[in-house]
């Protein structure tokens, strides 16, 4: 039982991990600073600007298959893959 | 060869590919018609989800919506993206490892409560009515905006096409066509913004178009000569407050919507849905992250083509002429200079939420009615595009509105024959006549949606954020607190899901009463600053703060509830629970 409780722990910080750069693109860089953000520029576009309307979506996805290769080492590692 | 002529060759080839894989997938079983016999690929399952999650309403509206709300449009993007991240992390994976086929089975048989499977069926009957009915508006606004034809006939036409693949077929014809569906709308997104964006720019790609050249800057510049904020400006129509509140109450809505739940069942294994997940967001960010590019390029273009010039110079314009007869575009002379003004305000008052052409509005110099929906439906003429492009436009909304209709229906219609006949009424029932029960309800449920569609209640478009505020509320707090706490029981559950659902509900129709009660004014116009469209935040938050409370003050959940919750923390074994 011991083993599932590690592969419990070990996906759930994975998780926490995972959801504090999500909160992060989006809500603290795409809104909370996208006021002072938007003296920056990327590209020829303001940054908070870009963060709301564009960066913010590649991180989500990147984020989702990121989890979906990261738990399937940690499948294999504990055993409790398919 | 005419538009009309293309539009009718492509919609007809396009809607008898949706018949015949319909008919190809038809189905003998229970679990082919619910989860598509649990064998749907991880991409194929991300391609069904994002035609599933794209509606006509991403598809035509959303880009004309950006362009007019600037930076706030961000709301949209992040809200109907990021809802995929908290579904893959939180909730896919453990609901396939569950593998049942409502997400009514798993809060029923989580709580151990026909109370709280009936209460979650509800809500999710509700939540899809509310979503569908536009749905099949959307068809008939299709067929009348690029045939003539009239509203009615046209949701008649995309009535029967749904209900011949979706009786049928059940989830695996619904499945495979939404696959095909995918295809043909992010085709028909995508050619014309590449078109526009090398117009205006240069660049073909639309992304980076919007990037890296200068015009999102010169934009700004022409919006501050003529008035308005700048483009980029955040916090310009509602306070950050709302923003955060909106965005994340379409996130966590997004996730807990029934019709995109149940889409994770039907693939073979928790790694299957892990990956699939991903692929869903990967095909909607296509879309979503073009939109606003169309929309920045689309709103450029229409300021600097009308700005400034004769109405006499501008009618001379195709496009021009042809939306302003469909009144889509529509022009006011207020100063009597003959020459057209774009500034900030509305060019007609509004009488009952829509523009009157008969009243300009005095408080505004503004002298042009841009509609929404002109945005996605004129780029391919700005763009000066081949005719046969235009009808892949036509065939592309029709493919959103039809798949995330048959979604609903599918959701809404297990919700009455599993859950509640089935699970509730009649355990005894023959695998026959569940089959039966499925096909007869989809059905009714095809042909009352095909009503609200001829027949729209006025409060429908008023009330969508309902969809998602109730869905953040109460199924979403509900099925993660199912896996993540264990010590989650009946009494603390139901509680939560009752008091979120209410207090959203109340807020909801005391902010929009006018919409829905036909009240002078609302009750009250916001919470701290949240609107309507927000306020669902605050019900989910209720709903974890009593689910908790609640939980912890009556007993655990019984020993085998305990390890159903371990074992659907772990992979190993989806495939098995497949066979129950």
């Amino acid at each position: 039982m011991s083993n599932l409780e590690g592969y419990w722990k070990a996906n759930t910080s994975l998780i926490r991990n995972l959801l504090i750069v999500w909160a992060l693109v989006s809500y603290v860089l795409g809104i909370l600073l996208a006021e002072p953000l938007n003296a920056i520029r990327l590209g020829a576009l303001p940054l908070g600007f870009w963060f709301a309307q564009q960066g913010s979506i590649y991180v989500f996805v990147i984020l989702i298959f990121y989890y979906a290769w990261k738990m399937d080492q940690l499948d294999r590692q504990y055993g409790v893959h398919e | 060869m005419s538009v009309e002529a293309w539009t009718y060759l492509i919609v007809g080839i396009t809607f008898a590919i949706y018949i015949y894989i319909g008919y190809a997938s038809r189905v003998r079983e229970t679990a082919g018609f619910y989860v598509a016999g649990r064998g749907v690929p991880a991409i194929a399952n991300g391609a069904a989800t994002a035609a599933d999650w794209m509606s006509a309403a991403s598809f035509i509206s959303m880009a004309g919506l950006i362009s007019f709300m600037g930076y706030d449009g961000a709301v949209y993007l992040m809200g109907w993206t990021g809802g995929y991240v908290l579904l893959a992390l939180l909730l896919a994976p453990y609901l396939r490892k569950y593998g049942k086929y409502t997400v009514p089975d798993f809060i029923g048989d989580r709580y151990y409560s026909h109370t709280a499977r009936a209460v979650a069926a509800i809500a999710t009957i509700f939540i899809s009515l509310i979503y569908v009915a536009g749905q099949m508006r959307g068809v008939g606004i299709v067929f009348s905006r690029f045939l003539q034809v009239d509203i009615a006939t046209g949701v008649i036409i995309g009535v029967a096409v749904v209900a011949f693949f979706a009786v049928l077929g059940g989830m695996k014809g619904i499945t495979w066509t939404q696959v095909a569906q995918y295809t043909v709308l992010i085709i028909a997104y995508l050619i014309p913004a590449i078109a526009i964006a090398n117009v205006l720019t240069g660049n073909p790609i639309p992304q980076l178009a919007f990037t890296f050249s200068d015009l999102v800057s010169r934009l700004n510049q022409i919006q501050v000569d003529l008035g308005f904020t700048e483009y980029t400006k955040p916090f310009q129509g509602k306070p950050m407050i709302d923003i955060l509140a909106i965005t994340l109450a379409l996130m966590v809505g997004t996730a807990g919507l029934p019709h995109v739940i149940i889409r994770f069942y039907t693939v073979p294994d928790v790694r299957s849905a892990r990956y699939s997940a991903g692929w869903a967001l990967l095909f909607i960010a296509l879309l979503y992250t073009t939109a606003p590019a169309l929309a920045a390029f689309a709103r450029y273009n229409l300021i600097s083509t009308l700005h400034g010039k004769t109405l006499e110079e501008v009618r001379q314009i195709d496009w021009v002429a042809k939306w302003e007869k469909t009144k889509l575009l529509a022009f006011v002379d207020k100063d009597g200079d003959g020459k057209i003004t774009v500034a900030p305000g509305r060019a007609f008052a509004l009488k009952g939420g829509k523009p009157d052409f008969n009243t300009p509005d005095e408080k505004s110099k503004n002298e042009v009615h841009i509609d929404n929906d002109i945005i996605v439906l004129s780029t391919p003429e700005v763009a000066k595009l081949a005719p046969w492009v235009i009808a892949l436009v036509a065939a592309g909304g029709l493919a959103a509105a039809l798949s995330t209709a048959a979604g609903l229906l599918l959701a809404m219609s297990s919700a009455i024959s599993h859950d509640i006949y089935y699970r509730i009424f009649r355990p005894n029932a023959t695998e026959a006549q569940r089959l039966l029960a499925g096909r007869i309800v989809i059905l009714l449920a095809v042909i009352l949606s095909g009503y609200f569609g001829i027949n729209p209640p006025g409060f429908v478009a008023q009330v969508v954020a309902f969809a998602f505020g109730l869905a953040a509320a109460s199924l979403f707090p509900a099925i993660l607190l199912g896996i993540f706490d264990k010590r989650m029981n009946r009494e603390g559950a139901i509680a939560g899901i009752l008091v979120g659902l209410i207090f959203t509900a109340v807020m909801i129709g005391m902010m929009r009463a006018p919409q829905i009660f036909g009240a002078p004014a609302p009750v009250i116009p916001n919470l701290f600053g949240i609107s309507a469209e927000g306020v669902g935040v605050i019900g989910m938050i209720l709903n974890f703060v009593v689910a908790y409370v609640v939980s912890r003050a009556t007993p655990p959940p019984p020993e085998h509830i305990q390890h159903l919750v371990e074992d659907i923390r772990i992979p190993k074994g989806a495939g098995q629970a497949a066979e129950h």
